[in-house]
């Protein structure tokens, strides 16, 4: 059975603008799903729909069988226990420390034990690389060590399934490296990981599965050899061709 | 309750009370005007003046942001026939504001000033620019779009500061309103159709020179 | 002017003289920080409900927008009146003194209403949305991640209102409150010259005003070295701005 199920999700901005048509999709657990495609494809948008930020105009989303109604507070409270997501950027909370950033949460919301929720916060910022800033505000570190802690917080809830909203696109060259090494490492721990991103040669190493969009619907679903290489339809094989000449 | 409302005989006094509302808009548009004047003379004295004139200007605007206009009225209203300077309570009332208003405006303007950004003047100066032109086609536009949102809002700010030429005796909306209080002792009506009076003048004052700033000053602003 | 003030000058500065001034300044000062005081208070709950995106709170949301832009439009010395004859026709016997905070209070609510909501949208959305995804609730969303980031473009304003209001607190000699304005009404009306009454008021206003004023530079710098962001100026939260309130689909 799958863990996410999309069925027919439609999506209008301003009431007629659609940026989302009739989706459909499976995600099966463990899996490393890559979306790509060109910009206002609606990428970013279904993410929101999968989060709950968004509720669909027409068609359904259920995770583990159980459909998501996006009116229900509880059900999205639910739904976001087990799913997370990581923005572009402004993700962490300018008035914490990083490591306040990672704990607030689980002591907070999922009422862990103050004690070993710190334990688990600086086992994952270590493993990011920053036990060094533990105590540093966000001003205070880069754009990418801001991304690495943003991944820890999100780590440190233990989801089922991590959305990477083009984490590294408001990033310089050096700094996509290091997020994209971290990325890399949770990519073996079992963990179902949706990301939307531009970095190809990242998508096609790290992923299990690559789906292009384009205009709000999904063009092709296959693996990256697939997409990559021997792209079926015309749309994609001009999306893959215009960034492999890059 | 031991009050009963009349409000018809409130209404009934609606034109007089109008009537205030146009020597309102008559007494800060001038006042206000005038006030330009003396900011923009204010501004540029302490922004390019020598000492001397560096110090009286920002003398003035330290003094007149400082201290309530009520008082400084009182004190222009009361000093000024000291010094043999006979003047209306009109004329007085709007020389205050003026002098009020010029204060402000000139901090207004030093904050517009200043914020014209040195890359701007000297991708002019290399294009072979005259000082007159600089000041025509890089300076002045700058300003007036920076410092127009800050102004107009400070028009508004005026309109509604005008009700204290009442306590004087000048026959704008709140004087009216208090002469028709004092004959009808109709209080809590009265006052509140004029401030019904003054919220709608402002809210018009505003959607106006939103429009204006938009049109001719190229600001955005939402209408509303 | 000058003759008359320099013959008046012994009996004018006298201890018992300098002691009402003194009282006076106080009162001034104490009703515009009652006022804004609780104003701020009023205004921090105003907003909260105000951008709450509940459906079931639209009403509200209405009701509240009305207030801010009613009341942000009311000059203060027509609401004085109308809280004073409002509160005495309805049966109150309020001191002047209560009338006066009164009025602040409903004023100063409306105008740091908007300075906060400035404050609040100013904040990038994905900050609330990063809290949203994190299951914070609106309370904690509010009060843990969003206000503190926003003290440095709300306090800097809402103290130069502050300010500007005990300079506005003149207008209540009107009704007859005992404060700065009408201690030197008063002293004129018994004769002293404009220029030692008046004067001295306006120096006192100065003396009150001018160190404040000084203070809230000190208070705004030492904010901006915590956080890097725009601040702005009282009178440029203005009546024409205006920016669409924040929503999460929530």
């Amino acid at each position: 059975m799958p863990q996410l199920e999309i069925r027919g999700v439609c999506v209008h901005y301003e009431l007629s603008v659609p940026i989302l048509k009739n989706i459909d999709l499976d995600i099966f657990k463990g899996e490393i799903v890559s979306i790509i495609g060109p910009s206002g494809s609606g990428k970013s948008t279904l993410l929101r729909v999968l989060i709950g930020l968004l509720p669909p105009a027409q068609g359904t989303v259920s995770f583990n069988g159980k459909v998501v109604d996006y009116n229900s507070k509880t059900c999205l409270k639910e739904l976001r226990d087990q799913m997370t997501i990581v923005f572009q950027q402004f993700n962490l909370f300018q008035n914490m420390s990083a490591l306040k950033n990672v704990t607030i949460a689980p002591i907070e919301i999922k009422k862990e034990p103050k004690k070993i929720a710190e334990e688990r916060s600086r086992f994952l910022l270590d493993r990011i690389g920053l036990s060094e800033k533990l105590n540093a505000y966000p001003d205070e570190l880069s754009g990418g060590q801001q991304q690495r802690v943003a991944l820890a917080r999100a780590l440190a809830l233990n989801p089922d399934i991590l959305l990477l909203d083009e984490v590294t696109s408001a990033l310089d060259p050096e700094m996509t490296n290091e997020v994209l090494d971290a990325i890399r490492e949770l990519s073996e721990d079992g963990i179902t990981l949706i990301i939307v991103s531009h970095e190809m040669a990242f998508v096609r190493e790290v992923s299990d599965r690559v789906i292009m969009m384009a205009d709000g619907c999904i063009i092709e679903d296959g693996t990256p050899t697939e997409i990559f290489d021997m792209p079926k339809t015309d749309r994609c094989k001009d999306f893959v061709g215009m960034i492999l000449s890059h | 309750m031991d009050y009963t409302f009349q409000w018809g005989v409130a209404f009934s006094h609606l034109p007089y009370l109008l009537g205030g509302a146009l020597v309102t808009l008559h007494l800060t548009f001038f006042g206000f005007v005038i006030g330009l004047l003396i900011g923009l003379v204010a501004s540029v004295l302490q922004a390019y003046g020598g000492s001397v004139l560096r110090s009286l200007a920002s003398g003035y605007i330290v003094f007149f942001t400082n201290t309530p206009s009520l008082v400084t009225a009182f004190f222009l209203f009361f000093g000024l026939p000291e010094f043999g300077i006979l003047l209306s309570p009109y004329e007085c009332i709007l020389i205050n504001l003026a002098l009020n208003a010029g204060a402000f405006l000139a901090d207004v303007f030093r904050g517009g000033i200043a914020s014209v950004r040195q890359v701007e003047l000297e991708a002019a100066e290399v294009l072979g620019f005259s000082l007159v032109q600089k000041v025509r086609y890089v300076i002045v536009p700058h300003i007036s779009k920076a410092c127009y949102p800050p102004i107009s809002n400070l028009y508004i700010i005026f309109i509604l500061g005008s009700a204290m030429a009442s306590i004087f005796g000048v026959e704008e909306l709140t004087g009216r309103a208090f002469n028709i209080d004092s004959e009808t002792f109709r209080s809590i009506e009265i006052y509140s159709i004029t401030a019904g009076i003054y919220v709608l003048l402002t809210f018009f004052a505003n959607v106006l020179l939103t429009l204006v700033g938009r049109y001719v000053f190229r600001v955005k602003a939402r209408i509303f | 002017m000058f003759e008359l003030a320099a013959e008046q000058a012994g009996m004018f500065f006298t201890w018992p003289n300098l002691g009402y001034w003194g009282r006076a300044m106080i009162t001034t000062l104490t009703m515009a920080a009652l006022g804004c005081g609780f104003g701020f208070i009023f205004a921090f709950l105003l907003v909260y409900f105000r951008t709450w995106p509940l459906k079931a709170m639209i009403p509200v949301r209405i009701i509240l927008t009305l207030y801010v832009e009613v009341f942000r439009r009311i000059p203060f010395l027509v609401l004085t009146f109308l809280v004073l004859f409002g509160t005495r026709g309805f049966g109150f016997r309020f001191s002047l003194f209560s009338v006066a905070c009164l009025t602040i209070l409903l004023i100063s609510t409306a105008y740091i209403a908007e300075i906060i909501r400035a404050g609040f949208e100013s904040i990038h959305p994905n900050q609330w949305e990063a809290a949203a995804v994190l299951n914070f609730g609106r309370f904690k969303t509010i009060f843990g991640v969003i206000a503190p980031q926003s003290w440095p473009l709300i306090i800097p304003p809402a103290f130069s209102y502050f300010v500007m209001f005990v300079k506005e607190t003149s207008l209540t000699s009107q009704i007859g409150a005992l404060e700065l304005m009408s201690a030197g009404k008063y002293f004129n009306s018994i004769g002293i010259s404009p220029l030692l009454a008046f004067g001295t008021c306006l120096s006192l206003y100065f003396a009150l005003s001018y160190p404040l004023t000084l203070l809230g530079h000190r208070i705004e710098k030492k904010l901006k070295l915590r956080f890097k962001g725009k601040i702005v100026k009282s009178h440029e939260i203005s009546l024409i701005d205006r920016n669409k309130s924040h929503q999460v689909a929530n």
